[in-house]
């Protein structure tokens, strides 16, 4: 099947089976490889991404699930105020050891930032749930989250 | 993250028995112990010298300064995480005088011969390779200052590299280093007695965190490329349906559904290689595709006969009484003075306990992935690989070719722990791009491959005996460790631990006891072993230091004083009188063991912690220490149990002395996560296998700590040290006082000893 998506703001025609994993059209159809595969079960959260403006995991999103909605990858997410601020805050902390998870991290916490200003400890956990790091970055993502809040509030 | 004897168990090529047996003074050792072959009597070799590849020190290798003023540095040791890549490139820019934003680095290919050991694992790569990289800046800086001289006709005395450019002191004419790069590069090379290193006072990078990460922006916009991010044109995708059962081989397979997938291509089936293990493709049948996707989808249409071999009826429970049984009897003796055998048996007051560590896999967040493609005669890998030149060897070995035909781009590895020292994966491609003809193929492993095809962490039982004197204070002590060894992997039929996985943590132990009996029965692999995060270190470290802190409560004493006066006054012991005659491969007089600096960590840890401070009810605090790959680490951790069991964990206080720390921040980040990895194995983490075949599959019953359970506050505190201190390991030494910390913890707070992990649903259950 040929299918139009809207990704980071342009419009891009993809090639692919209509249960092809979103996760998949990005990498391989359209070598967006920011967005990363972890589990393949939506367990680990490696393949964020927002559709509409909602974190959604994409190894378990059929493609034809997303026609007409906007999705933002990793590799769109800086042109908006609040992932620039979410990026900005990762690199002042030093957030990323091996950081592979980090894109996802990334737009689950943006996905946090755009709708709460003012993030407690419990709305992080909550928000961040389904976002595994194995290198065991979670105390500096916290850090991080409420840095990128604080900014966002001074900027507003 | 192996912590081997240099050269001794990585499979043996004709390549390093030449390198060994002309450098490698534990090598010769080893040959001596096990074919009683006698060869003439070299001193020993430490560090990094021990290594095959050993070490390169020609700045024209590492640095190259352009005319735009930019500089390069090549990094040799894989980055998976530990941030190495700054870490070392700060070293050299910072002896090189290089301005830090203008500095840039790329990742040398495969090829020990020019760049010495890439083999990245064991806590190593600073402790080995900060001295060497100071000589490569410095040189590469006095070339510039040669360069600079010989251009204005002045002794090179009266000029000084400062900040990216050569000043002459006596008129303040400056050229920058790109004016100078074309000749800086024809100047003769110092020789290493003439290199000038700094003065550590003098150092603007080294030691001070003020380096941005040389990733950071990449990873963090979605750019930094991993070994699943390779894309060539023309590429296939690839998955391979491999035995489930280490030694399974393929019996039949009809592919007819599989092929009918669209976008499947073609399936190749894989040879499976006879055991052991070693660094060999598993086998099996691979898919390849267009994409991903049709690969998956194609794997699950195969319909495959296996015959699952020798290992079919490996079953990890019943597995546990091979091991209760081998700690309950005589073993192999280890280590042995006094007779605390006599002791033990006459003592009013002996205690006996049992620690169990279940098998344990890596799970990094980047599953193996490579790919490879051969045109002209030349194969080209890409793959995130801790060991470089082993992965040269292995792609070599399997495609029949030169080694000089055969280039392995190291990319960045999504997490290794030692995981990605074996590059099984690689060698699939390999293979894959041969039966295509040399189009690149990438090898891709689900989770579930992941899990279940892993080299596993072994499985532990620890049996530990003391007998208490009238003080309370141990007169005897008897540990018996049973454990498959890595070994096993590589040598057919090799059991038990040998000298450098005993002597983590369990022969080494420096405890005032006057009878102390160490024993290692034999207890053969069913499964591969692989090196993983502290390796041995985690199952010792849990028994000796969770068995100290039921003695100490036997004896009706604090821990911490009870620790402290189990090991002592500060004193330096050669390692070889513990009988450890391995060291983590280092010099037994560069690198004793200090018991000054364990009891420093503990005394640090105890007192930011406030150790025995009054904790409201259902908390505790616990205490571990523990000594690993040359650094001290001591956690105090404080739990909260409530009334139905939930385990939550406020604070961990983690102490470390690694001697001087190179890049502050990154030492910070590696303990971070030692702590959550710690605590991840002793709260979930468990691989059981019944029929062979491993049982968990995914990240829902193989669970990693999420954020939430995450230890809300973990406070570091570095012991300082200069710069003539030798540096000790970072990466791993971390880990192994966690697990035991935690469950001092947790019987401190409840009363319940946790003798096997991992801890699961044990508290809850216990509860209701």
């Amino acid at each position: 099947m040929r299918y139009e998506l809207s990704v980071n703001g342009e419009s891009v025609h993809v090639e692919a089976a209509a249960d092809t994993p979103l996760l998949w059209v990005l990498r391989d159809e359209l070598g967006l490889t920011g967005t990363k595969f972890g589990c393949g079960m939506g367990l680990c959260g490696a393949c964020t991404v927002h559709v509409a403006g909602h974190p959604v995991r994409t190894c378990i999103t059929p493609v034809n699930a997303v026609l007409g909605k906007r999705i933002t990858t990793v590799e769109g997410i800086g042109h908006d105020r609040v992932g620039h601020a979410v990026q900005t805050a990762w690199l002042a902390l030093g957030v990323p050891q091996c950081g592979y998870c980090q894109a996802g991290q990334i737009m689950s916490a943006a996905a946090l930032l755009r709708h709460s200003t003012h993030p407690t400890d419990a709305d992080i956990d909550s928000a961040m749930a389904g976002n595994i790091c194995r290198c065991g970055t979670y105390p500096r993502i916290r850090a991080a989250i409420h840095q990128a809040a604080q900014q966002l509030r001074g900027a507003a | 993250m192996s912590a081997r004897n240099p050269g001794g168990q990585r499979p043996i090529t004709r390549r390093t028995v030449l390198q060994g047996a002309a450098a490698l003074g534990g090598f010769v050792l080893c040959l001596r112990e096990s074919g009683g072959i006698v060869l003439a009597s070299q001193p020993p070799l430490y560090g990094a010298a021990a290594f095959p590849g050993g070490v390169v020190e020609n700045p024209l290798v590492f640095v190259a300064i352009h005319p735009d003023d930019t500089v390069t540095v090549t990094v040799h040791r894989p980055e998976m995480g530990q941030g190495i890549r700054t870490s070392l490139a700060l070293v050299v820019a910072d002896e090189l005088e290089a301005d830090w934003p203008r500095v840039q680095v790329t990742q040398a290919p495969a090829d020990e011969s020019r760049y010495g050991s890439e083999d990245t694992d064991g806590s190593r790569s600073m402790r080995h390779f900060f001295e060497p990289m100071r000589r490569v800046g410095a040189a590469a800086r006095m070339m510039l200052e040669s360069a600079a001289a010989a251009h204005w006709r002045v002794p090179v005395s009266e000029v000084a590299a400062e900040r990216q450019q050569v000043v002459h002191r006596g008129t303040g004419r400056r050229l920058s280093y790109g004016q100078l790069a074309d000749q800086a590069m024809r100047q003769s090379v110092p020789e290493p007695s003439q290199v000038r290193l700094k003065d550590p006072a003098q150092f603007r990078y080294i030691g001070k965190s003020n380096t941005r990460l040389i990733d950071g922006a990449d990873i963090v916009a979605g750019r930094a490329a991993y070994g699943i991010d390779t894309r060539l044109d023309g590429m296939l995708y690839a998955v391979v349906a491999r035995p489930a059962v280490l030694g399974g081989k393929l019996v039949r397979y009809d592919a007819q559904a599989a092929l009918a997938v669209p976008g499947v291509l073609r399936v190749v089936q894989i040879p499976s290689h006879s055991l052991p293990a070693q660094y060999y493709p598993l086998g099996g049948i691979a898919v390849l595709a267009r994409n991903t996707w049709a690969a998956i989808k194609g794997r699950e249409a195969l319909k495959l006969q296996w015959d699952d071999g020798p290992n079919r009826s490996y079953d990890s429970r019943q597995f546990e009484k091979v091991l209760e049984q081998a700690v309950r009897n005589p073993a192999k003796v280890i280590r042995n003075q006094g007779d605390a055998q006599t002791i033990l048996e006459k003592s009013g007051k002996r205690i006996e306990a049992e620690y169990y560590l279940p098998s344990l896999a890596h799970a990094s967040m980047e599953p193996p992935a490579a790919t490879a493609r051969i045109s002209n005669g030349h194969c080209e890998v890409w793959a995130p690989v801790q060991a470089p030149q082993a992965t040269r060897d292995l792609v070599t070995e399997l495609l029949g070719m030169k080694e000089s035909d055969v280039t392995v781009h190291v990319t960045l590895l999504g997490g290794g722990f030692g995981r990605k020292s074996m590059p099984d994966f690689a060698g699939e491609a390999a293979l894959l791009s041969k039966a295509m003809q040399g189009a690149p193929v990438r090898v891709m492993w689900t989770r579930e491959d992941d899990i279940q095809c892993d080299y596993y962490q072994a499985a532990a039982l620890e049996h530990l005996e003391a007998a208490l004197g009238p003080d309370g204070m141990p007169l005897a002590w008897l540990h018996r460790s049973a454990a498959a060894t890595e070994n096993a992997t590589f040598t057919a039929g090799a059991e038990g631990e040998d000298e450098t996985e005993y002597g983590q943590g369990m022969s080494n132990i420096p405890f005032r006891i006057p009878n102390i009996r160490l024993e290692i029965p034999s207890v053969p692999a069913y499964a591969r072993i692989g090196w993983f995060r502290s390796v041995y270190n985690i199952a010792h470290g849990f028994a000796v230091q969770s068995f100290v802190d039921e003695v100490a409560h036997a004896a009706g004493r604090d821990p911490r004083a009870y620790q402290l006066e189990l090991i002592g006054p500060p004193r330096r012991i050669d390692p070889r009188s513990l009988a450890d005659t391995w060291n983590y491969g280092e010099s037994p007089t560069l690198h004793p063991l200090d018991t000054g600096r364990l009891r420093g960590v503990i005394e640090r840890a105890t007192s930011e912690a406030g150790w025995g401070r009054r904790m409201p009810r259902g908390h505790g605090l616990g205490l571990a220490a523990t000594y690993s790959f040359m650094s001290y680490a001591a956690a105090v951790i404080e739990v909260r149990v409530g009334a139905n069991g939930e385990l939550t964990i406020p604070r961990v206080d983690l102490a470390f002395d690694c001697g001087p720390q190179v890049n502050p921040d990154r030492v910070r980040a590696q303990l971070e996560g030692a702590c959550i990895m710690g605590l991840t194995l002793a709260m979930h983490g468990e691989i059981t296998f019944k029929a062979g075949r491993v049982q968990q599959s995914n990240f829902n019953d193989y669970a990693v700590m999420r954020m939430s359970e995450a230890p809300r506050e973990i406070r570091l505190h570095l012991q300082p040290a200069g710069f003539d201190v030798p540096l000790g390991g970072v990466g791993e030494p971390g880990l192994p006082p966690i697990a035991p910390a935690l469950c001092n913890a947790i019987f401190a707070a409840t009363g319940r000893r946790i003798r096997r992990l991992p801890i699961g649903s044990t508290l809850s259950r216990q509860t209701s």
